[in-house]
């Protein structure tokens, strides 16, 4: 059996992919994309960033084009390149200029990642003038009203050189996520793996005390992708406490002693 | 080869030698016979011990024979090495009657190791342990070493060492269990109500205290079960080990059973304790619930709520300003603020706090939250008073900051470490650290605005004007590459060439493309200057010349770099001169603090490299840089100078170079070549042969080391 392979904007998500709600995120999502202007999801790596995105794409019924950035995501990773074929060159689309001709969502993920100048090229996309001005093929593609950008960032990594510029944030409606307070996260923990919840109150406050280490040794506390991880683990007969050490622990740091602590903490909840 | 045996003659001129005897007038004929039966092994291995105790103490390496050759057969070298070790750094921390006392009771020093081996050691488990309290919810509790287990509501204390159970995991949860239930007393509010006050109205105090103590414990381990029920698990475990009596009397059942239930404060604790004080059979407190220190508990919160109220009340009034900016409103009216309860079950006190403004929801930043979540742990709501934003001028800032110790102040209260950066120091001669030998300070230099700056920067205006040219050209080395497998554009020379070969039947090549290449140049550099008095006169002002001149093509070049001076007298007063620091500007203050360098004491150099690499590994940067600039080799007042000096320098850069850090040296001291090699490495170094040519030469060879 081969897996069926589709073109990015053609893929639509079927299923409608489960999301709580934290606040009005969704309603304000839906304004925004209404009235054509694009959107900023700031927070917390795992903290449904990516998932809210895709239960919009499906809610909208939109296509999803996502775009992991890096720090060597040049400009024509996005809007496309001349590839040589056949002794002629031919042209071919980034993942940003698709989603512009077809009318989808395009989701540039950690967008400060990606470099400065790379950030630029949304700029005539994420105003009212919704145009992607090509150079390379002297083009411009006109954004139909059904394409809408979306960027994400992490505004927790204080560094300089990773942050936005404010000629870019300007542009953006900004949604502010965070961890989910303790009774809805355990909901979705519990949702999502399917583990008592009893064990998903006690993953998120054993994430409690992960945070509570941020600043002062952690660079992070746990977030709730994590704990679905280590509560499938648990669903599937792993220990609690190995779970949490392999799937949360160790992902959060290398340095022993936090391990150890970690894994104190985590013994002496479970 | 067997080394032969040393006669009595030879053994007693070798002490004599090492011990000093003209002038210490020891007797070493003693020592000597006995040394004299051992096998040759053996006296190799005592002698060369007696010589490194000897370059600490000779009365200290005099006694060690006697007690060394006593125990040689049935003691392990291992043991016999940690032994001499530490007795010198009993010598260091606290003469020579505490190391003596060391040597003299071998014994209790292979006692107290055996004690350190199956036990946990407080030192060496500090860092999870806290790391473990950080995680628990709460106040940012402390650890420390004490006597006994308590807890002033800030620190938790704890002993040195725990040995009561056979191995070293069990003693480290015996720790693990004290922390946590300390961090109960804190947590559950064992504090809220004021114990002293009931005490005074006791006839026997210390009986109701004892009782309270225990009646409380009860209270708090029913918390830790609903809290940690894997720790409490562990602490039933231990307690059927070290086979606790924990039991209460069947007789307290009614009040061990109000004790355990989920809404039990400390309220109710004193008051069973008034009803029930006198009655027989009393439950009693373990060891590992320590003991009460009332007095310095409400010490401790006292200052505390003060201090906090004050920050609390300053933050609100920030808040308030940045909520109204804009708004033409009177801004002396103070605000209040209000604390709505949120139902938050994961909290103990069963809520969150959430803060309005005339029913406006307030952003509540961390630091509030911190503040308000340490309030409520003391006092278990925030009072209003607390939420009223600060007028204007209310509170001195200076009043609740922590306070920078003047490390002039310190140094006039002569010896006092306090607030000094410790660092360990290489002792050639022992082939060991002396721990914690040097107490380094930073200190500030007092900025001469004077003409130099501008006189500097006009006698070489030329010269400054090609450096720059020369770092301008560096600092751009974004380039196109060609030919590449992959990239941004077609690069259409390789791809004519490729068609061509192509139709030639040749191989055709796939590096058809351009791309942009971007080289981020990350480099920390920190300066480290010699500020000794030997530098007085010319070379200080070559210098003080060298660093305008680097400071002026750094700023065009755009590295990160950093400016300290050094010098000290002695190893307890070490001291780092900030002249520019990492994330400082190059302003007219950093001009002015250059041309205020003065020469000051001596040369010690390895606390400055320690001290520097801490500095250095703070920043980010790809590729990190220590040069020093210098006019000699290491040398300070007290033992520090000849090889002892160069030794623990080399020490020091060896550590520095480990750390992942490029330590190059620059120095105007001719006869440098002799020992700058075995400290540095052979390429480590640059030596300038005549003063003037310093601040020509240094931006130079930084342009070499950083391409």
């Amino acid at each position: 059996m081969t897996a069926p392979a589709l073109k990015p904007e053609e893929y639509f998500i079927k299923e409608e992919p489960y999301y709580e709600p934290v606040g009005d995120e969704i309603e304000i999502f839906q304004a925004a994309f209404e009235q054509k202007l694009p959107v900023l999801l700031k927070g917390p790596t795992g903290c449904g960033k990516t998932r809210f995105m895709e239960h919009m794409a499906w809610r909208l019924k939109k296509p999803l084009i996502t775009v992991s950035c890096h720090d060597d995501l040049t400009a024509s990773d996005l809007v496309g390149r001349f590839l040589v074929k056949g002794g002629e060159t031919i042209w071919v689309d980034g993942p940003l200029t698709r989603a512009a001709r077809s009318g989808a969502i395009c989701y540039l993920d950690e967008v400060v990642e990606a470099r400065k100048d790379t950030t630029v090229v949304i700029h005539p996309l994420a105003d009212d003038r919704r145009v992607l001005p090509i150079e390379k093929l002297g083009e411009i593609v006109e954004a139909p009203d059904d394409f809408c950008l979306a960027i994400s960032y992490n505004p927790g990594y204080q560094s300089v050189l990773k942050d936005l510029k404010q000629s870019t944030r300007q542009r953006f409606v900004a949604l502010e996520f965070d961890y989910p307070a303790a009774e809805l996260e355990t909901n979705i923990v519990a949702r999502e793996t399917g583990v008592s919840h009893e064990i998903a109150a006690k993953l998120v406050k054993f994430a409690g005390m992960t945070r509570n280490l941020k600043g002062s040794g952690l660079e992070e506390g746990a977030s709730t992708r994590l704990l679905v991880h280590a509560a499938k683990l648990i669903g599937t007969g792993v220990s609690p406490v190995a779970a949490c050490q392999s799937a949360i622990a160790q992902a959060l740091t290398d340095d022993t002693e936090m391990l150890a602590a970690v894994s104190e903490l985590s013994s002496s909840l479970f | 080869m067997a080394r032969t045996r040393l006669t009595f003659d030879k053994i007693c001129a070798t002490l004599d030698r090492c011990l000093d005897v003209e002038f210490s007038f020891l007797k070493t004929e003693q020592p000597a016979a006995i040394i004299a039966e051992l096998d040759s092994d053996q006296q190799g291995y005592i002698l060369e011990w007696v010589q490194r105790v000897a370059s600490t103490n000779i009365q200290l390496s005099y006694q060690f024979i006697t007690q060394a050759t006593a125990v040689l057969d049935r003691m392990d070298r291992g043991i016999i090495e940690a032994w001499a070790l530490h007795a010198m750094d009993m010598y260091d921390q606290s003469g020579l009657h505490a190391a003596l006392n060391v040597i003299k009771s071998v014994d209790k020093f292979v006692q107290l190791s055996h004690e350190r081996t199956a036990g946990a050691v407080f030192e060496d488990n500090v860092g999870v342990l806290s790391h473990f309290v950080h995680g628990l919810s709460g106040r940012q509790l402390k650890l420390a070493e004490a006597d006994c287990v308590y807890t002033d509501t800030e620190t938790l204390f704890l002993p040195p060492v725990i040995a009561q159970l056979q191995t070293t995991q069990e003693n480290f949860l015996l720790y693990k269990i004290m922390v946590a239930y300390l961090w109960a007393q804190t947590r559950f509010g064992t504090f809220r109500e004021s114990v002293s006050e009931a005490l005074q109205e006791e006839s026997d105090p210390q009986q109701f205290l004892d009782l309270f103590h225990a009646l409380d414990s009860v209270r708090l381990e029913a918390c830790i079960e609903r809290e940690l029920p894997g720790l409490h698990r562990e602490l039933n475990r231990i307690k059927a080990t070290l086979q606790a009596d924990c039991s209460t009397d069947p007789s307290w059942a009614t009040q061990v059973e109000e004790l355990c239930a989920p809404d039990c404060d400390v309220a109710t604790v004193l008051r069973l304790t008034r009803t029930a004080k006198g009655k027989d059979s009393p439950p009693r407190t373990l060891f590992y619930h320590g003991v009460l220190d009332i007095e310095a508990v409400e010490t401790v919160m006292a200052q505390r709520l003060e201090k906090e109220k004050a920050q609390l009340r300053s933050v609100l009034r920030q808040i308030a300003e940045d909520m109204q900016d804009g708004e033409a409103e009177d801004s002396t009216e103070q605000k209040q603020f209000e604390a709505n309860k949120k139902a938050d079950p994961s909290q103990p006190e069963g809520f969150t706090i959430e803060l309005t403004l005339q029913d406006q929801p307030v952003p509540i930043p961390e630091v509030v939250n911190r503040l308000t979540t340490s309030i409520v742990q003391d006092l278990g709501d925030i009072p209003d008073d607390y939420l009223q934003a600060a007028g204007e001028g209310e509170y001195d800032p200076a009043l609740f900051l922590e306070k920078e110790v003047d490390p002039d102040d310190v140094w006039k209260g002569t010896y006092h470490e306090e607030g000094a950066f410790l660092y360990n120091e290489w002792d050639f001669r022992r082939q060991h650290y002396r721990k914690s030998w040097c107490a380094v300070r930073e200190k500030d230099i007092t900025p001469v605005h004077d003409d130099f700056v501008r006189a500097t920067l006009g006698k070489y205006s030329g010269f400054i004007k090609q450096l720059r040219k020369t770092f301008e050209a560096m600092r751009d080395e974004d380039r196109l590459l060609k030919r590449q497998v992959h990239g941004d554009g077609i690069d259409i020379d390789a791809l004519v060439e490729a068609l061509a070969d192509a139709r030639d039947g040749s191989e055709m090549s796939d590096r058809l493309f351009t791309r942009m290449h971007r080289t981020e140049r990350n480099i920390a550099v920190c300066f480290m200057v010699d500020m000794s008095g030997s530098t007085k006169g010319w070379i200080n002002d070559a210098e003080r010349e060298s660093l305008i001149l680097l400071a002026e093509t750094l700023e065009t070049l755009g590295d990160r770099y950093a400016i300290y001076g050094f010098s000290g007298m002695a190893r307890k007063k070490c001291e780092i001169y900030r002249i520019k620091e990492f994330d400082e500007q190059y302003d007219s203050e950093v001009r002015a603090r250059i041309s205020g360098i003065t020469p000051q004491d001596y040369t010690r150099m390895g606390f400055a490299i320690r001290h520097l690499t801490q500095k250095l590994l703070e920043t980010e940067a790809r590729t990190r840089i220590l040069i020093t600039l210098s006019d000699g080799k290491p040398d300070d007042y007290d033992n520090y100078r000849g090889e002892y000096g160069i030794e623990d320098t080399r020490r020091a850069l060896v550590e520095s170079r480990r750390a992942g850090i490029h330590p190059y040296c620059i120095t105007i001291d001719r006869e440098a070549r002799d020992y700058l090699p075995h400290m540095y490495g052979a390429a480590g170094y640059t030596v300038i042969d005549a003063v003037y040519k310093l601040p020509l030469k240094v931006s130079d060879i930084y342009r070499r080391l950083t391409t």
